[in-house]
């Protein structure tokens, strides 16, 4: 089989900082990751090959410095690594970014022969909108499973796959045709360890870079903040609320306190007390 | 999104807008209504709230969009868009839509954009609305904005649609100038919930999409509902109680249940809680867990950090219990008291009880 793992470099933003006064971000020595939610994707891909052979790809398009993350999915167990890079991708907002990534893999199809199944993450968490998985699917007019906590069976042989899909208030069993993109649900796996020879191999492997042009991306007005629908027209900090919170003296003892507290809340609005006495009651 | 935010990408920002002809007599504002075996998700009922606004300030019509199999919930949803606020409903019945699928599903609104232009189409930010939306845009080649906060409309008529960046620390406004539609997903709870009002009626525009069961690769063979006990009621609940780090262990967060279970409450906490196990995911408040409305929500040590607050900023009334005076809670919350919680809530539990026993109120109204 031949797999496909679009993932993505993103700050650690759990570590991120907000300059105070300007609202920039304050990127120096945040580190980088490989987005988390694309790890699940990235095992499965993973298992997937393990189990029917073949061979998977991992791809990104980024800055070069991508490239680090690309190392590390090599280091985990991927056999070939896909850096998309080109100034004229810069600031491209879902819908270029899917257009880019899906002829970056058609290009790869040409060259390394065409994806049984591609793989995204559920959602980054820097972009945070969970669409390139579906855009890109639309691109290459791929059968489309998101959400998917587990893969019941997959037949490569006959094409088939079937996949349970999170749904709102259950969960769908589909099956379809390959090729499909999968986008994975988070916690439904556990991303291995690479083993050694893998990280040897990743710290001498040549990754794939291509520039737009080497990708075969002749309409460069399709890309980048050009090829963007989305403008982005301010970026701001939330607005405190205007009045900070009434603050209760705390009292002697906490009973004190908690009997202050509670008059606090039913004195700013009456109608909760009766409101509550009905839930506490349990009707 | 992707990239446009994590780039300075503000070099667009001052950007006029240019409606090519094409696009000049795409009018009116939908929310897709998602409705699932005759259930409508209560999002679309927000988003119709929302819409409302929109269309008011623009001066053109509301309409809900209500795919699904022919018969009585499929109907029974246009009626309730209706009574949530929409003027009409764009009403697409096939068997081929009875349930939830990727590849007709985006088909037939792609097909209802194409033939009825809306200026302006919202859909709510759930594993349906997301999976839909995605593919619906990519193929009308039209901006998408994801998980808004905030929708408005600007001077020139366009949709600013407001959402978190950078990891939630930061909120950014977004324009699709010179596309349409304008799309923009919202999660669920970010908006209030329109008043229902089942006297109101509206038109039904039927439309027949070109559809073929035969032509639909992706077969559903099985549909497994969650469990009704494994179901949490947080994002409807009245009154929530919720804990943070400053519990210090899980034994304290015991605290919480208490003062939830005596409330009638809902009880949740923040994101490292359920990274530590002290709670489960489902449980989570904010940004990445739950958007939540209650009447009353008593955050009991937590800090307040923007991804929080994003979640719980819907409350009616926000109390804080927090050690540090100048924790950003304070800055949101409408009431708070500055000590430590581990020794308030049971306090808070008893108190509560004596106020809301039906004895303290037989004798309240004596
Ligand atoms: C991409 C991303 C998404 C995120 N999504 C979410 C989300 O959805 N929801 C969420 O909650 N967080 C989210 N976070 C995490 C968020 O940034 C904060 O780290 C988190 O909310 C902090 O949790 P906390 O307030 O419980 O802990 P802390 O920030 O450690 O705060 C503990 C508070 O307790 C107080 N305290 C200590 N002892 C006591 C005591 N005895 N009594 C009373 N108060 C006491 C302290 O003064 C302090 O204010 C996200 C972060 C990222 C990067
Ligand atoms: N620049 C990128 N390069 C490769 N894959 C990406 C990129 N951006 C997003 N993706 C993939 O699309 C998924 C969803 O991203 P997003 O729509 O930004 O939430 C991610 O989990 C990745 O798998």
């Amino acid at each position: 089989m031949k797999i496909l793992v679009c993932i993505k470099q993103v700050p650690d933003s759990a570590q991120i900082r907000v300059h105070p006064v300007t609202n920039t971000i304050m990127r120096q020595g945040v580190p980088t990751i490989i987005n988390p939610y694309d790890l699940f994707a990235l095992e499965e891909a993973l298992r997937l090959r393990d189990k029917f052979g073949g061979e998977v790809t991992v791809l990104t398009m980024g800055p070069p410095m991508a490239a680090d993350s690309l190392r590390k999915a090599l280091a985990i167990g991927a056999d070939r690594a896909v850096l998309l890079t080109d100034r004229s991708f810069a600031g491209s907002d879902t819908l270029a970014t899917t257009y880019a990534l899906a002829q970056a893999i058609r290009k790869i199809q040409e060259v390394f022969g065409a994806p049984d199944v591609v793989f995204a993450g559920k959602q980054t968490i820097d972009g945070d909108t969970a669409q390139v998985g579906p855009g890109v699917a639309k691109r290459l007019d791929l059968l489309q499973l998101t959400y998917v906590s587990k893969i019941d069976s997959c037949d490569p042989q006959k094409g088939e796959i079937i996949v349970e899909r999170r749904a709102e208030g259950g969960v769908q069993v589909l099956r379809t045709r390959l090729p499909c993109l999968i986008t994975m649900l988070e916690g439904t796996n556990e991303i291995r360890r690479g083993a050694i020879d893998d990280s040897l191999r990743a710290a001498r492997a040549e990754i794939v870079t291509w520039s737009a042009k080497d990708a075969g991306i002749a309409d460069l007005s399709k890309c980048g903040l050009k090829g963007s629908p989305t403008i982005v027209k301010k970026v701001f900090a939330p607005t405190p609320r205007s009045e900070r919170a009434t603050l209760i003296e705390p009292a002697k003892t906490a009973a004190e306190s908690a009997d202050g507290l509670v008059g606090a809340i039913f004195a700013k609005k009456a109608s909760l007390e009766s409101d509550m006495a009905k839930l506490a009651s349990g009707s | 999104m992707s990239d446009a935010t994590a780039a300075p990408a503000q070099s667009r920002a001052n950007q006029k807008k240019e409606l090519p002809e094409h696009f000049r007599d795409y009018k009116h504002v939908w929310v897709f209504i998602e409705q699932e075996r005759g259930e409508v998700h209560p999002v679309s009922f927000e988003l119709l709230g929302a819409g409302r606004k929109l269309a008011d300030k623009l001066g053109v019509e509301l309409a809900g969009v209500v795919l699904g199999a022919p018969g009585e919930g499929t109907r029974a949803a246009v009626k309730e868009a209706f009574h949530h606020g929409a003027d009409l409903a764009y009403l697409v019945e096939d068997h081929v839509l009875a349930d939830y699928r990727n590849e007709p599903y985006s088909k037939a609104l792609t097909q209802l954009v194409d033939a009825h232009k809306p200026e302006i189409l919202l859909l709510g930010a759930t594993t349906l609305g997301r999976d839909l939306a995605g593919s619906v845009a990519t193929t009308l080649l039209t901006g998408l904005t994801a998980d808004c906060t905030e929708l408005a409309v600007d001077t020139d008529g366009s949709l600013a649609a407001t959402r978190p960046t950078f990891g939630g620390s930061l909120l950014c406004t977004i324009y699709t100038l010179n596309y349409r539609p304008q799309m923009a997903t919202v999660r669920p709870r970010q908006m209030p919930m329109p008043e229902r009002d089942a006297t109101r009626e509206g038109r039904i525009v039927p439309f027949k999409a070109d559809l073929d069961e035969e032509l639909i690769v992706t077969k559903i063979l099985k549909y497994i509902p969650d469990r009704e006990s494994s179901k949490t009621n947080l994002a409807f609940a009245d009154v929530i109680v919720a804990g943070g780090l400053g519990l210090q262990s899980a034994e304290n967060f015991q605290l919480v249940r208490n003062l939830a279970t005596t409330l009638g409450a809902e009880f949740g906490g923040s994101r490292p809680l359920v990274q530590k196990g002290w709670i489960g995911s489902d449980r989570q408040i904010g940004q990445t867990g739950k958007t939540i409305r209650p009447k009353l929500y008593i955050a009991a040590g937590i800090s307040g950090a923007i991804q929080h607050r994003v979640g719980v900023e819907g409350a009616d009334m926000i109390v804080a219990i927090n050690t540090d005076k100048n924790a950003p809670i304070f800055d949101f919350a409408h009431l708070g008291i500055v000590t430590d919680a581990i020794r308030l809530l049971p306090a808070l539990t008893d108190a509560f009880r004596g106020r809301l026993s039906p004895h303290a109120r037989d004798r309240l109204a004596s």
